[in-house]
């Protein structure tokens, strides 16, 4: 399994253009709003986004990586080829969940350090409560990304699933819009993203995350993984 | 002892039969041949035996262990080197081999069986830019990394050209002379007659014939192949 997970992650660090948009994308997009300077309600744009942001990043790896990596390693019979030896075809799963949390976590380190460093934005006061909601957004996204790869035919059709979802996920997000309007936002606050921004910005706030969004979050992880699990199709 | 027992296999895949009946045994130590057009049932066949599909029908052992109960334990014992290559793009060939070798309990050393498969100049190549015959090379050092007992071997020459092809066959005798076991699917009757001490030619999901090369050759296997093969497919 660490052999296995060692080779996921040199894979990754052999994809430009993936670390690119999951790593140091989110941080040139936080960087756009601190400089726009602009404010909502008096908050600074960076902080506003500084949540958002997180969840991009999770949306990145998981709902758009993670599809097309198991989508593809069905496709180029890399895990009928690994269900003949010991190793079995589940651990590479496993290794490449492991290394997009990773990577995950280490992108939200980083965009907390240039929200922080850069505009000024406070790191989260409420701090265990901000990991348990980052760790629960990831592993939601992450566990929506490997049901689509799951019955993904190709990787093809796998990444053009993420793209299409990307949308309406970060659309509750409010990457477009940060100030939904109250229907989109009730609407929002049951949708995986649109509860992991608001559980982000409360504990950012100082308060523990509101149970029903932490809530929203594990279910769609265990309920998306449970399925996942059932209908994965090894070949 | 035997190696590889097949007995009454049959598989379906809705209503096409694909596997109708089969049986056959591999000693140990040999070279045993599955020869056949396409759809006659090798793959389905080979992917019994290597536990990948459950039988409808029939009993299966490998070593003695049942592929699907014993799986786990099949692993260890069986390697396969399959048509399709399997492997990502980017990996370098040590990077594999090394990765490879840390699934068994007991691995090759793998240094010397890159040497063996002529690929120690390629260790740190990536997979994309092997050649052909590189990549079939390659393929079949994962598929001995566990020094397994019986070995699978699919296609094995299929896309090379006819000396890479030879340099196969050679490779092939040695893993023999070191006692593996191989089960070897293949439609090229050359290879069959060079390599195989028995071979099975399947027909339509049966087996139309089971003997040496020589037994079955009249006047040659490939011959002997398209009489027993060669009608329509009803």
């Amino acid at each position: 399994m660490r052999m296995l997970t060692l080779t996921e992650a040199r894979l990754l660090l052999r994809e430009p253009v993936a670390l690119f948009w999951g790593l140091a994308m989110p941080m040139v997009l936080l960087a756009v709003m601190g400089w726009s300077a602009s404010s909502i309600g008096g908050v600074p744009l960076a902080a506003v986004y500084e949540p958002i942001v997180i969840a991009f990043i999770s949306v990145v790896f998981g709902v758009q990586g993670i599809p097309v990596q198991v989508a593809a390693y069905r496709e180029r019979r890399i895990l009928r080829r690994l269900a003949t030896t010991p190793a079995g075809p589940a651990r590479v799963i496993g290794a490449q969940l492991i290394v997009s949390l990773t990577v995950v976590l280490a992108a939200t380190a980083g965009v907390l350090a240039v929200g922080r460093l850069g505009f000024g934005v406070p790191l989260p006061r409420q701090l265990a409560g901000f990991a348990v909601a980052a760790v629960l957004a990831a592993g939601a996204m992450l566990a929506l990304g490997l049901l689509i790869g799951a019955v993904a035919p190709t990787a093809r059709t796998a990444g053009a699933a993420g793209t299409v979802l990307f949308f309406p996920l970060m659309y509750f997000a409010g990457l477009w819009t940060p100030q939904l309007s109250a229907t989109a936002r009730h609407i929002g606050q049951f949708t995986p993203l649109g509860a992991a921004v608001q559980a982000l910005r409360d504990s950012m706030a100082g308060a523990w995350p509101h149970p029903a969004t932490l809530g929203v979050l594990g279910g769609c992880a265990i309920a998306c993984a449970v399925i996942a699990a059932r209908v994965f199709r090894w070949d | 002892m035997t190696a590889i027992e097949v007995d009454h296999l049959s598989k379906r895949f809705g209503a096409k039969v694909a596997v109708d009946d089969v049986s056959f045994a591999v000693a140990e130590g040999e070279i045993f041949g599955l020869l056949g057009r396409n759809g006659a049932g090798k793959s389905t066949t080979v992917d019994c035996v290597a536990g990948l599909r459950a039988p409808d029908h029939g009993r299966i052992r490998v070593a003695g262990l049942d592929p699907r109960r014993d799986r786990g334990e099949l692993r260890h014992l069986l390697g396969v080197q399959l048509q399709e290559s399997g492997l990502p793009d980017k990996l370098t060939v040590a990077e594999v081999m090394r990765l490879y070798a840390s699934f068994y309990r007991h691995p090759a050393d793998t240094d010397g069986l890159l040497a063996t498969l002529d690929l120690t100049e390629k260790r740190n190549t990536r997979y994309r830019r092997l050649s052909g015959g590189q990549k079939q090379r390659l393929s079949i050092a994962l598929a001995l990394v566990g020094r397994p007992r019986v070995a699978i071997l699919d296609e094995l020459s299929t896309g090379l050209d006819p000396v890479a092809r030879r340099d196969t066959w050679a490779i092939v005798t040695r893993i023999r002379n070191q006692g593996v076991t191989i089960l070897l699917v293949t439609h090229f009757m050359a290879e069959a007659e060079r390599l195989c001490d028995r071979v099975a030619i399947l027909d339509a999901g049966r087996i139309a014939a089971i003997g040496t090369p020589a037994e079955l050759g009249r006047p040659t296997l490939e011959d002997a192949f398209v009489a027993l093969t060669s009608r329509r497919p009803s």
